[in-house]
């Protein structure tokens, strides 16, 4: 008769493995779950919303699901009862309540602080401001509401550099409506922004050297829809970066002038979202000169403008002059590093020179023109200094070499003697 | 005058029996005779390097926040600062050059045997430790590449299996490169090695002229089928007068580097930034630094870098010993360590220029 063996281990094991799927049980089953994801990842065209791209979004990554939004019944596969109004289901989010609907949580210090301590709240009541919320205020569902800058069912935080609103995508983001001239038809402005941005010195500090602070869409025109801080008009926005021209400019002949003539301060000469990189050819009279587009040949103002890019380009040259003269001595072995250094205060008061120009003060200008001419003489005398030094030393070498040629010579037929 | 002096000083010190043994001295004279000069213009070079390093040391302060400044001083400042300093700088490197040459010299000319295995051995010390002055000298101006160079050659240390890690914080004076390596460093270059140095030179010097100059086996073959072709020349004054010749040249050689390629100063060293790109240690380490380079990263379930290193390690210490590998009448002894001295020959330079061209 066979014998009734207990296997101890076998038994053990699977008393825990029958325990552990009754604890377990009610969380799988929790998570799995979720009916409008899977009927909607089997949809087509825009009602489809997979799990892998809902997984993207911070909501459901911080916990909420789609009830959170849509309301609903998510734990039933029957339509009456997943999509019943009693169960709270609210369908498509009509655009006009996209706002409010998002507003409910995002303005709920309370609630963000839960999940996010810094963000702001105010994101409603600022869309309130702005043009968008207003028109949309007004009836207009064609304007951006949260969803179309910021995504929908795969809303990463800005910081993600495949969000949306991230600083690098936030111009093609804006351009994907303010670019398209049919569907900005009815409202009459511009439609090439993003063509000149694109081409900008801020595009370039932005995309090119990925320097996420350089100035987006949103930097200067506000994000929600409030301007910045203290900026009566967006045309004034540069001066929250640019803080020393705007001071100068604030206090020069130009601000008044401008403001009686209704002309929109830095935009004037430097332009807006094309804005390139300022050179002196500005001061110049030919194709990039902005002066001479106001004022006339041998007027006062022509002749400042004249001495202030002559001196700018003296500076410059003699920079360059200096620093040719540096780089020969270097070149040779010559120690002049802090010629070199001294080269840097040079550059700076050109920079100072040319940031002063904003006052539109000759003797101002040249005050830091002088300075800068100093230095740069200075290390051009250096250099010229070191490649002198340079010399004494080639032509003591030649006195030494021949020394010890005649030497060697002496020695030789010494030892000749010597030897013979 | 003079002559009234010598004699003065002759009869108190007995000059004449002092000077004796040098002018019955003789030299080998042959066709390879000018490669017993190399040995010499070593000597000399050392002697400017702590002729020149008294002078440095006038205006050199070691410490972190000093040291650059001090340098820039003394090129840019100090009368001839630039010219100390380079042919400082210069007489290291061709001291260091000069060193291997004499020492492959010695090897090809067969100059290591028996009797000579101490001076070969002494003469080996020597050249590390002329190495170790390389290596602590180039850290002193503590400019970047010095500054990296150290904390490279100083890591590769501590890789060394059980003492390694003692040996780095001993070099380093704590587990990083800071002030505190450098005065560490300033103090071995200064005071240390030279001490070292100078005691070795002198028993290498004494070896050398108890023993005598090496004939090269060939030669002594020819000499003895044909006694007549033995030649000598006096040690004093013919063979010291060509070797003072060769002093010259090298003044000259000297000269002409530190006034067409004065020694570059760089940027002072920032603990903080990042080592430069493509950072390689100065060329006499290359050769090594090469070769564990090429050193996979584990050979077998040993690290690839402390394999090299110890690999290194054991082939200097057998080098060392070369002389107590070879037999006398033994051909085929003498075949083998020939064939390694060429290949050891070719290593060095075809890694050295290697480790140049690469990136």
């Amino acid at each position: 008769m066979a014998s009734l063996r207990i296997n101890v281990p076998r038994v053990t094991s699977s008393v825990l493995l029958l325990a552990g799927s009754i604890l377990l049980a009610p969380s799988l089953y929790g998570q799995a779950v979720n009916s409008c994801l899977d009927c909607h990842s089997a949809l087509d065209g825009p009602l489809q919303v997979t799990p892998e791209k809902f997984s993207q979004d911070i909501h459901a990554q911080k916990g909420l699901t789609c009830v959170s939004c849509h309301g609903g019944d998510a734990s039933s596969y029957d339509p009456d009862q997943s999509m019943s109004r009693k169960a709270g289901w609210k369908g498509k989010i009509d655009r006009r309540q996209i706002p409010q609907l998002c507003g409910s949580c995002h303005s709920n210090p309370a609630y963000m602080r839960t999940y996010n301590p810094s963000l702001r709240t105010d994101q409603l009541d600022q869309y309130h401001t702005s043009m968008h919320g207003k028109r949309l205020a007004a009836g207009d569902t064609k304007v951006a509401v949260c969803t179309d800058c910021h995504s929908v069912h795969d809303l990463r935080p800005p910081s993600d550099p495949r969000s949306t609103v991230n600083p690098v995508n936030v111009a093609q983001t804006c351009s994907r409506c303010h670019s398209d001239a049919a569907y900005m038809k009815p409202y009459g402005i511009p439609t090439n922004q993003f063509a000149s941005y694109s081409v900008s010195v801020h595009h370039e500090a932005m995309v090119v050297r990925g320097d996420l602070s350089a100035p987006t869409c949103t930097t200067c025109h506000g994000n929600h829809g409030a301007a910045p801080p203290g900026v009566d008009k967006v045309q004034n926005v540069c001066a929250n970066c640019h803080a020393f021209q705007a001071q100068m400019y604030g206090k020069s002949s130009h601000f008044k002038a401008f403001q009686e003539k209704g002309l929109p301060g830095c935009v004037v000469c430097h332009s807006n979202h094309g804005i390139r990189m300022p050179s002196d050819a500005m001061l110049g009279t030919g194709h990039a000169g902005v002066c001479m587009k106001c004022h006339a040949p041998g007027d006062k103002c022509d002749l400042a403008r004249s001495a202030i890019l002559g001196n700018l380009t003296l500076l410059d040259g003699a920079i360059k002059d200096a620093d040719q003269s540096l780089r020969l001595a270097e070149s040779s072995g010559m120690e002049v590093s802090e010629a070199r250094l001294a080269q840097d205060q040079a550059r700076d008061s050109l920079t100072k020179a040319r940031v002063t120009i904003h006052t539109f003060q000759t003797s101002l200008v040249d005050a830091d023109i002088q300075a800068g001419m100093k230095i740069a003489a200075a290390n051009l005398k250096a250099g010229q200094d070191a490649m002198v030094e340079r010399n004494h030393r080639r032509i003591g070498l030649g006195i030494c070499l021949v020394a010890i040629a005649f030497m060697l010579v002496g020695l030789w037929l010494y030892i000749k003697k010597l030897e013979s | 005058m003079i002559a009234a002096l010598i004699r003065w000083l002759d009869e108190r010190l007995d000059l004449e029996g002092l000077i004796a043994p040098f002018k019955h001295k003789t030299v080998p004279r042959h066709r390879l005779t000018y490669w017993y000069f190399f040995g010499g213009i070593t000597l000399f070079l050392f002697m400017i390097q702590v002729l020149t390093g008294i002078l440095l040391l006038l205006y050199y302060r070691p410490g972190a926040n000093e040291a650059y400044e001090s340098v820039q001083y003394i090129v840019t400042r100090v009368q001839f600062g630039w010219l100390i300093r380079s042919i400082h700088a210069w007489a290291a490197n061709l001291m260091i050059f000069t060193a291997f040459v004499h020492m492959f010299s010695v090897v090809f000319l067969k100059a290591y045997r028996k009797p000579r295995e101490l001076t070969w051995v002494t003469g080996m010390i020597l050249l590390f430790l002329v190495m170790g002055f390389g290596f602590s000298g180039y850290l002193l101006p503590w400019n970047t590449l010095a500054f990296f160079a150290t904390k490279v050659g100083t890591e590769m240390a501590g890789q060394v299996p059980i003492v390694g890690k003692g040996m780095m914080i001993f070099l380093r004076g704590g587990p990083e490169v800071t002030g505190a390596t450098l005065t560490r460093f300033f103090g071995f270059h200064v005071a240390v090695l030279p001490g070292i140095v100078t005691v070795l030179i002198a028993i290498h010097l004494f070896f050398v002229q108890r023993q005598g100059m090496s004939v090269p086996p060939k030669v002594e073959a020819e000499w003895t089928a044909n006694p007549a072709a033995r030649r000598e020349m006096k040690f004093f004054p013919n063979f010291a007068l060509r070797e003072l010749m060769a002093w010259y040249v090298a003044m000259g050689v000297l000269g002409a580097l530190a006034a067409f390629f004065p020694w570059n100063l760089g940027v002072k060293a920032d603990p903080f930034i990042s080592a430069p790109a493509g950072i390689k240690p100065e060329w006499y380490f290359l050769f090594m630094f090469q070769t564990l380079k090429l050193i996979p990263s584990k050979v077998w379930f040993v690290d690839g870098e402390v394999l090299g290193i110890l690999g290194c390690s054991l082939a200097g210490l057998l080098w060392m010993l070369l002389p107590f590998f070879e037999r006398d009448k033994a051909a085929r002894t003498k075949v083998w360590v020939t064939g390694i001295s060429i290949f050891a020959l070719v290593y060095v330079i075809g890694m050295t220029v290697y480790g140049f061209l690469a990136n």
